[in-house]
C-alpha cells in the first residue's frame, strides 16, 4: 500500500491550528514569592516608590500611545505595558552604579533610571529637550550618567556591548554588576550564544536576562525557539533561574539574589522572566496571532493592581493616598506631554553634532 | 630613521600606546599566546599580561561587541581581527553600533576603539579572503578608515587612532607584514589622521593610491619615468577622512590623474575621487580621470586568473598611457 503523502512543514503552526480554540498561554508563570515586603528587605516606602514607579511607565505609555494615534510623532513605538514589575523590581534590586542596558522596548527603563517623563516624552516627539536630543527616538532613550546605557533596535545587537560594559567593569575592579535585557525573540541570535560563552569563559559580571514575553513579534516562543530558554545557560555551564515578572516582589528578590551572586563570585547569570505585554509588538501590530482570551488571562494579574492590592491590604496606604499618587501621576504626564508639545525641534547645525567625541570629519559638507 | 618592517611598526605604536595608558587593551584570535597570526603583537603577552593581551574564541560579532561595550564604559580597545574579511561577522557591531551609538543616544557616550587587521587579497586564498574592505566603512559616517602603504605611515597613524576618541577602522596586508621601510625615531611620533601624503614628485600625471596598490603604482611610475613620463604620486593614507584637497592641487599642476583602487569598482575610493575631481578641477582636466580596480568579480584561485584579476604595474601604465593619449 502505498504511505499516504506528508507536505513538508518546518515552521510550526500557530494560532489557527493550535488547541481548539482553547487557551494556549504562550508562556507559563512560576509562582509569585509569597514573602512579603519586610521579610524582602523593603521599607514601606519602598513598596510605595515601586507602586509609583510602575504607573508612572503605564501612564507614560498609555498616554504615549493616544498622542501617537493622534499623528503627534512618527517613528516606531514598542509599549512595554504588562511588563512594567521587571524594570521596577530590578532597579529596586541593582546598586545604582549597576548597569542596565536593554532592547528597543526601552521607555520603562528609561523611566526607572532616571529619564524623567518630560525627557522621555520630549525624546518621542523628536525635540532637543528629548533624553537623546530628539536623535535616538523611542527605541533609544538612555541616560548614561545613571548608568542606562540605553535601548537598542537591532535585536540582539546590544548583548555583547552588555558584555563589554562588564568586561570594562572587571577590568577597573569597580565591583558593578551589568544587567542585560533583551527579549524572548533576541535568544534566537548568534550574538547572545557568542556573548554567553565568552562571558562565562572570561567571567564576566553580567546578568543576561530574557524577557519573555511569549512573543518575537507575532511568533510565540513555541514557534521561534526549541526547548526551554533559561536552559540554554546548561550548555555553557552558567548559573541560570526562570521566576515571574508579572510581580515586583518576585523580580526583586531574585534580581537581589542573583546581583549578589554575580557581585560576590564574579561569574555571570542567564535569567529567563516570565512575563506578558499586552499591547502589540508596535503600533501597527493587528494582534491576529493571539486571543482575547489569552491576553485577559494575563491582564487580570496585573502587576501594578497586584501591588495596589498588597498596599491596601497590608494598611501600607490608604486608597486616597493612591488615588493621591495616581493623580499626581496622571498631572506629572501631562505636564510632559505640554513640555514636549511646547520644546524646539533640534536646530539645523545638531544634524551635524553629536558624531563625534574628538576631531569632527563630515565628508563633502558643503 | 630605523628600519623596521611593517609589523614592527605597528607592533611598536602598540606598544608605545599601552605603556603610556592602562585602559589600552589589545584582544583577537591568536593574538596573545600564539603570539599574533601574522606575529603583529610578538612579546605583547610577556609584557602586558593576560589582563591586557586577550585571545578570544572565534566569534568575532562577540568580542567586537564586547570592545564596543568596553569602548562605552571608558576602556580604549584595539580589536584585532585576524583578516577583514572574518570582520564581515561583526559588521553589526561596527556598522550599527561604534559608529552610531554616540550619535543616537545624542552624544552621550564615546566609542574610543580601534578595529584593525589585515585588508584585501594576499595571493591565491580564494573569493572570500580577498576583499577590500576599506571603501565600504569609508561608507558610514563616524568611522574613521586608515589603510597605510609603508611602515612609517603605519606607526604615525596607528598612535593617533588609538589616541584617537572615537571609532578607527585600521587597515594592514598580510602580505606587506614583513615589508621594510624607514620609521622616524622622532619621541612619540603621530601622524594626523586625514592628511595624504605625496610619496613622489612629478609633473606629467597624477596616480592616487594606498595600501598595497601604492606599491604598485610606484612598480609603474619608475617603469614610466623610462619614456620620461614622470608620475606623481599621492597616498592618501586614510580613505576617511579623505584628503582631496592634496589631490586637487596635484591634479591642478598634472591636469591628468589616475587612481588606483584595491576594491571593486562600484561605488569605490576611485569612484568618490573621481567624482570629487571632476567637479573641483574640472577646467583643469585635459583626459578623463582614469581607475585601476579589480574587476567587478569574486577572486579566483587559479594562479593564472587570479594574476588576470589583481591590479598590476602594467594595468596602471595602461592606464597613465590612457590620460596621456600615449596609446
Amino acid at each position: 500500500m502505498a504511505k499516504e503523502k506528508k507536505e513538508a512543514i518546518f515552521a510550526p503552526t500557530g494560532l489557527k491550528n493550535s488547541n481548539n480554540g482553547k487557551i494556549d498561554k504562550s508562556v507559563d508563570l512560576p509562582d509569585v514569592t509569597e514573602k512579603k515586603h519586610d521579610d524582602l528587605g523593603l521599607s514601606d516606602d519602598d513598596v510605595v516608590k515601586m507602586f509609583e514607579l510602575m504607573y508612572l511607565q503605564r501612564r507614560f505609555e498609555e498616554r504615549a500611545m493616544q498622542m501617537y494615534q493622534k499623528g503627534k510623532f512618527g517613528g516606531f513605538l514598542h509599549l512595554y505595558i504588562g511588563q512594567e514589575a521587571v524594570s521596577t523590581g530590578t532597579v529596586f534590586a541593582l546598586n545604582d552604579d549597576d548597569d542596565i542596558i536593554t532592547a528597543y522596548r526601552d521607555h520603562g527603563w528609561g523611566l526607572v533610571r532616571g529619564v524623567t517623563a518630560k525627557e522621555g516624552m520630549a525624546e518621542l516627539y523628536g525635540k532637543v529637550t528629548g533624553c537623546s536630543k530628539g536623535k535616538g527616538g523611542s527605541m533609544h532613550f538612555a541616560k548614561a550618567e545613571n548608568h542606562f546605557w540605553g535601548g537598542y533596535g537591532i535585536v540582539g545587537g546590544h548583548i555583547p556591548i552588555g558584555g563589554g560594559i562588564a568586561f570594562a567593569n572587571k577590568y577597573k575592579e569597580n565591583d558593578r554588576v551589568t544587567a542585560c535585557f533583551l527579549g524572548d525573540g533576541a535568544v534566537d541570535q548568534g550574538s547572545l550564544h557568542e556573548t554567553l560563552n565568552m562571558s562565562q569563559l572570561w567571567k564576566l559580571p553580567c546578568i543576561y536576562v530574557v524577557e519573555n514575553n511569549g512573543y518575537s513579534m507575532g511568533t510565540a516562543a513555541s514557534r521561534h525557539t526549541v526547548g526551554e530558554i533559561h536552559e540554554r545557560a546548561k550548555g555553557y555551564g552558567m548559573k541560570s533561574a526562570v521566576f515571574n515578572g508579572m510581580d515586583a516582589f518576585t523580580v526583586y528578590e531574585n534580581m537581589k539574589k542573583i546581583s549578589d551572586d554575580v557581585r560576590k563570585e564574579g561569574l555571570p547569570y542567564f535569567v529567563e522572566v516570565r512575563t506578558y505585554r499586552y499591547r502589540g509588538h508596535s503600533m501597527s501590530d493587528p494582534g491576529t496571532y493571539r486571543t482575547k482570551e489569552e491576553l485577559q488571562e494575563y491582564q487580570k494579574i496585573d502587576p501594578i493592581e497586584r501591588m495596589k492590592s498588597y498596599l491596601l491590604d497590608e494598611k501600607i496606604i490608604k486608597q486616597g493616598k493612591i488615588d493621591e499618587i495616581q493623580d499626581g501621576i496622571e498631572d506629572e504626564v501631562l505636564e510632559a506631554i505640554d513640555f514636549a508639545e511646547e520644546s524646539d525641534f533640534p536646530d539645523d547645525d545638531a544634524l551635524y553634532e553629536d558624531m563625534f567625541t574628538g576631531t569632527p570629519y563630515i565628508h563633502d559638507k558643503q | 630613521m630605523a628600519e623596521l618592517q611593517f609589523r614592527e611598526a605597528i607592533r611598536e605604536a602598540i606598544d608605545e600606546e599601552m605603556s603610556q595608558d592602562e585602559n589600552i587593551f589589545i584582544m583577537g584570535e591568536e593574538v596573545a599566546e600564539y603570539d599574533g597570526a601574522y606575529k603583529v603583537t610578538e612579546g605583547l603577552l610577556d609584557k602586558y599580561g593576560l589582563k591586557r593581551v586577550i585571545d578570544t574564541p572565534i566569534s568575532e560579532l562577540g568580542f567586537a561587541g564586547i570592545g564596543v561595550g568596553a569602548a562605552m564604559n571608558g576602556l580604549r580597545p584595539i580589536v584585532e581581527f585576524m583578516t577583514w574579511n572574518f570582520a564581515v561577522l561583526a559588521a553589526d557591531q561596527i556598522l550599527n553600533h561604534a559608529s552610531k551609538v554616540k550619535y543616537m543616544l545624542g552624544g552621550q557616550v564615546s566609542v574610543p576603539i580601534v578595529f584593525r587587521g589585515p585588508n584585501a587579497s594576499a595571493g591565491q586564498l580564494g573569493a572570500t579572503h580577498s576583499v577590500a574592505y576599506d571603501s565600504m566603512y569609508a561608507q558610514f559616517p563616524g568611522l574613521a578608515v586608515i589603510y597605510p602603504s609603508e611602515p612609517d605611515d603605519a606607526k604615525g597613524l596607528l598612535k593617533s587612532a588609538i589616541r584617537n576618541d572615537d571609532p578607527v577602522i585600521f587597515m594592514e596586508s598580510e602580505q606587506m607584514y614583513g615589508l621594510k621601510g624607514e620609521v622616524s625615531e622622532e619621541d612619540d611620533y603621530t601622524i594626523e589622521i586625514g592628511k595624504a601624503k605625496v610619496k613622489r614628485e612629478g609633473d606629467d600625471v597624477t596616480v592616487v593610491a594606498t595600501g598595497k596598490m601604492y606599491h604598485i603604482a610606484k612598480q609603474a611610475a619608475n617603469q614610466l619615468a623610462k619614456d620620461d613620463v614622470e608620475v606623481e604620486i599621492i597616498d592618501p593614507r586614510t580613505i576617511k577622512p579623505f584628503d582631496i584637497e592634496t589631490v586637487i592641487e596635484s591634479v591642478k599642476k598634472t591636469n591628468r590623474c589616475v587612481i588606483v583602487d584595491e576594491a571593486h569598482p562600484f561605488g569605490g575610493m576611485a569612484s568618490e575621487a573621481g567624482f570629487l575631481i571632476q567637479r573641483e578641477a574640472f577646467d583643469y582636466l585635459d583626459a578623463p580621470v582614469q581607475r585601476v580596480t579589480l574587476p567587478d568579480v569574486s577572486a579566483p584561485f587559479s594562479k593564472k586568473l587570479f594574476d588576470l584579476w589583481l591590479p598590476d604595474a602594467k594595468n596602471v601604465i595602461d592606464a597613465v598611457n590612457a590620460v596621456t593619449y600615449r596609446n
